[in-house]
């Protein structure tokens, strides 16, 4: 399942789905929705002039391009629960030059499955995958040659297991051989209880994080701001770290996935902090 | 101070994705805005702030981290990438070879 997220989120940054000829689809009704997500491969023209956003009853925020509302793949009205998360989508579709480009426009395909939810995934479903990733956690698997690469595994990966482990109370390790660490059911318990917490949208983005990181450990490091997007993705590709230390830098290959891996998480962990915080302001009063 | 590294460095970036007139868009006035309400706080470790940081920081790492994809995706990996990659080939005298095409082949 957790794959099938992957490919869909890495083919073309955009959730589409082609309707198979002859099926009851849904009427689109105007012409901007055919025309927006025509074709999965070229890009389209930039239609609109400006970005606006606007809130609505029950506290939801629409993204209108110029006159239009924004809506999903899916046909629905494109809404989102706070403020900020608006804001920063509608910049994304603010930036955009003459031709839309959609694999860059992160927030905006994670707020479409959201709302969309194409795979018909539930909570529960998406926690059972999360907990089945801690099996083949990138954090859990050491080598034991060559050297450099176990010392480094050591120096930037124990910090962060020990962090995991005394934070949330588990007890994971690690291993070297082929069959991975045994993770015992406490541990699963603890974090099924601690991923219960977080509702749909949050588990959403969280669930894209640990695809992008192949990590639920780190992805747990970033949620809960023990690490920084550039620490996580570095932690992430370790190996290939180590190996372009190496054997050298290929700017067309390394820094490209780099950026790539960068961006995704960056834009997976506002979704998962915007989607889960409320704001407040209180205001004391000083007296002299 | 880290906030104000991390405050310059978004809104440069809004000023590179949007040419002029970047301040006059919604989310120029609302990083202004987020980074001044942080500032006056009572307590001295206050949660919100260094939540605010953090979400800053991933803020600025998005925007940076797509900004530099798109570019090394318009450089190397684009169809106009394959005619510059072609002329640079062709300065020495030397040609590129002809990929099959077709499924898989895609950027």
């Amino acid at each position: 399942m957790l794959r099938n997220i992957c490919r869909y989120h890495r083919q073309f940054g955009l959730v589409i789905w082609p309707f198979p000829q002859g099926h009851h689809v849904p009427r689109l009704s105007t012409h901007l929705q055919k025309a927006k997500y025509a074709s999965a491969i070229t890009e389209r023209k930039k239609f609109y002039e400006n970005v606006s956003i606007s809130q609505v009853d029950g506290g939801l925020f629409e993204i209108n391009l110029d006159k239009r509302k924004l809506k999903t793949p899916g046909g629905k009205l494109f809404t989102v629960p706070n403020e900020a998360l608006a804001i920063a989508v509608a910049t994304e579709w603010d930036v955009q030059k003459e031709t839309l480009k959609f694999y860059t426009m992160h927030l905006t395909t994670l707020c479409n499955t959201a709302l969309d939810n194409p795979t018909q995934r539930t909570k529960e479903q998406m926690i059972s995958a999360a907990l089945k990733f801690l099996e083949t956690d990138t954090i859990c698997y050491r080598v034991e040659e060559p050297p450099g690469l176990v010392e480094l595994q050591t120096n930037e990966w124990e910090p962060v297991m020990n962090w995991i482990e005394q934070r949330y109370n588990v007890v994971i390790g690690s291993s070297s051989n082929i069959m991975g660490p045994q993770i015992p059911e406490e541990t699963k318990e603890t974090f099924r209880q601690h991923l219960h917490s977080y509702n749909f949208w949050s588990l959403t983005g969280l669930e894209y994080v640990i695809t992008q990181l192949k990590s639920l450990i780190l992805s747990l490091g970033l949620i809960d701001r023990h690490l920084s997007v550039e620490q996580a993705v570095l932690l992430s590709r370790l190996e290939e770290e180590y190996q372009i230390q190496s054997w050298g830098n290929v700017e067309w290959a390394h820094d490209y996935d780099m950026y790539e891996l960068q961006a995704r998480t960056a834009a997976g962990a506002m979704f998962v902090h915007l989607s889960s915080e409320s704001t407040a302001v209180k205001r004391k009063i000083l007296r002299d | 101070m880290a906030a104000l590294g991390v405050c310059r460095g978004i809104l440069k970036e809004i000023r590179i994705a949007k040419g002029s007139g970047y301040k006059h868009t919604l989310i120029y006035k609302y990083v202004l805005e987020q980074f001044r309400r942080n500032q006056v706080t009572g307590a001295q470790l206050c949660r919100a702030q260094v939540e605010a940081l953090h979400a800053a920081q991933s803020y600025l790492c998005l925007l940076s981290s797509t900004r530099l994809h798109l570019h090394l995706h318009l450089r190397y990996h684009s169809p106009r990438a394959d005619v510059r990659i072609d002329q640079a080939a062709g300065l020495v005298g030397l040609r590129l070879p002809k990929q099959p095409g077709g499924k898989g082949w895609e950027t």
